[in-house]
């Protein structure tokens, strides 16, 4: 039943905004949250991590795509995986090949893209059911939502915790470090502020909405 | 329909007479003398610190509750006070604000307000500050200096997000003889060297800013329970089981482990067993799982305190006694009047 014949609507702006704002999956979906805590120490390990889940999405986003009309319905969801495994796979050659300290910095997380439930939910939501290019539009925000999210994290936390933002020094060097930011309840504290506020400004455009 | 002849209400039906403004405001009273005791002790600085830091909550109560003026069930006072007297009395102010706003922020607004927090807010803002600064919150300055009622610790005054300045230097001015720098309990751990009991008892020893004199914490609690502010029985449960476990291991090894006696007189045990594990939004409910619950927080205090990399536990261990409270509620419901012994 799910792989009914593709909705007519061509792309629009929203198939690229959904992902970025009204579906952010950090803020809004909260999916991916393992990433999102574990590598948001600064924003350099932010940023990567977002751009290596873009690439990986927006790739096997296409791919699905291409071939949503060849892969039998029983086994969509073992071809999704293996073909996010193999992209997976190459970024990880490629960040070890370019920077192995931030390969190092990444660890596992990098191989866990793999079952990133954001990637394997849009294969299987939109991608399957939708043209290449949209699905490429649409996965790219949600790519860039996702970095999006990252970033607001790790720039949080690294300027909290080290007085630094991408490396550079804020504060000068009587900065006091918040310990407690770099450790994982850090990465907690910050994400439940983050959430709080976009809650707080989705309820406020709500309560806007409803009295017009 | 009909007039009800007979007045039909569930129980409870006896009302003690007490509100909770009434609770927190003699709760507050009680914690007066150990505030003065400290400013006595510590001068400037901690008063400053505890201006501030009560202050803080209390802005941070009224600012989250812009509905309903909650200030006046004077709870955000008590955490205000709590926080502060459990912090080092030269604690950099900018953080006891920190600490003051995520006691209350998130330990109790972000939860509902007072009765649904499920962990004593002060000890949240604590923890937190705790884990940010573990340098600051360690930074001890001597009791009774000469002239602690004419200057402020130089740490008092940090600008904001800096870090705060060495003091070594400004304490041997202080010309306080053979000041070390640690707390009673870091001595023991690293220096196998027991304070007396008398010194503890009377507070000349370094500590934070209202964990000095057992004595005086205890005569506060004494007027609590004698007039059913408090629940007893869990100072009783903590203290009894802390001595137990600590009495235990001192059997077990005479030259190691300190004697019962200076494990509950030293540290935060004091205040933080009568004003802390006390809480009656955090702790159990049911008589047989107020025992449980002191016996719980006991013996972790001590097992923290041996075992641990920390020099204190009795923090941590009553965050564990809070968490474990609603299911420790839930295993001790007294069988109802008249039913049967079967669980429902």
């Amino acid at each position: 039943m799910s792989l009914k014949k593709e909705p007519d609507e061509g792309i629009t702006f929203d198939t690229f905004m959904e992902g970025v704002w009204r579906q952010n999956p950090v803020f809004v979906m909260v999916l991916g949250m393992c990433p999102t805590l574990a590598v948001t120490v600064s924003a350099v390990n932010a940023v990567s991590m977002g751009v290596a889940t873009l690439f990986v999405l927006v790739s096997s986003c296409l791919l699905v795509s291409l071939i949503r009309n060849l892969v039998p319905k029983e086994v969509r969801i073992a071809t999704y995986i293996v073909i996010i495994a193999t992209f997976v796979t190459l970024v990880d050659y490629i960040i070890q090949a370019v920077s192995l300290s931030l390969y190092e910095a990444l660890g596992a997380f990098i191989q866990l893209i793999v079952v990133n439930c954001i990637i394997l939910g849009r294969a299987e939501a939109h991608a399957s059911k939708n043209p290449p290019l949209k699905a490429v539009v649409n996965a790219l925000g949600m790519g860039i939502g996702f970095t999006i999210g990252l970033l607001a994290l790790g720039a949080t936390r690294e300027i909290l915790g080290a007085g630094k933002l991408f490396g550079f020094s804020l504060f000068g060097e009587h900065f006091q470090p918040w310990v407690v930011m770099v450790l994982p309840p850090g990465g907690f504290f910050v994400l439940g502020g983050w959430l709080l506020l976009f809650s707080f400004m989705r309820s406020r455009s709500e309560k806007g909405a409803a009295h017009e | 329909m009909s007039k009800h002849r007979i007045e039909l209400r569930a129980a409870p039906h006896q009302h003690s007479g007490h509100s909770v403004p009434t609770i927190m405001r003699n709760v507050v009273y009680s914690m007066l003398p150990i505030c003065g005791f400290s400013v006595w002790q510590y001068g400037l600085s901690a008063l400053a610190l505890l201006l501030t830091v009560t202050a803080t909550c209390l802005a941070t109560e009224r600012l989250l509750n812009r509905n309903a003026n909650t200030l006046g069930d004077w709870s955000a006072a008590i955490t205000g006070i709590l926080l502060g007297l459990t912090l080092p009395p030269a604690f950099p102010l900018w953080m006891a604000i920190v600490a003051g706003f995520v006691a209350i922020a998130i330990g109790k607004a972000m939860f509902g307000g007072l009765g649904h927090n499920p962990f004593n807010p002060a000890l949240v803002g604590r923890a937190f500050v705790q884990a940010a600064f573990p340098v600051a919150i360690t930074t001890w300055v001597p009791a009774f200096s000469a002239n602690r009622f004419s200057e402020f610790v130089p740490t008092t005054f940090t600008a904001p997000l800096m870090m705060p300045p060495d003091i070594v230097g400004w304490v041997k001015q202080q010309g306080v003889d053979a000041f070390t720098g640690a707390t009673p309990l870091a001595r023991w751990k690293f220096e196998n060297v027991t304070a007396s009991a008398h010194d503890l008892l009377t507070g000349t020893v370094t500590a934070s800013a209202g964990e000095t004199s057992a004595l005086l914490i205890l005569l506060c609690g004494a007027y609590l329970a004698i007039r059913k502010f408090m629940d007893w029985r869990i100072p009783v449960a903590v203290l009894g089981s802390a001595a137990l476990t600590a009495w235990a291991f001192q059997l077990y090894n005479p030259a190691h482990y300190p004697d019962p006696l200076f494990v509950l007189l030293s540290g935060g045990l004091m205040i933080g067993t009568i004003y802390m594990a006390t809480d009656m939004a955090t702790s159990p409910v049911t008589p047989v799982g107020v025992w449980i619950y002191g016996g719980i927080i006991g013996v972790m205090t001590v097992i923290i305190r041996y075992f641990g990399g920390l020099t204190e536990g009795v923090m941590y261990a009553i965050l564990l006694g809070n968490a474990l409270t609603p299911l420790i509620d839930q295993y001790t419901q007294p069988r109802v009047y008249g039913t049967g012994k079967e669980k429902s």
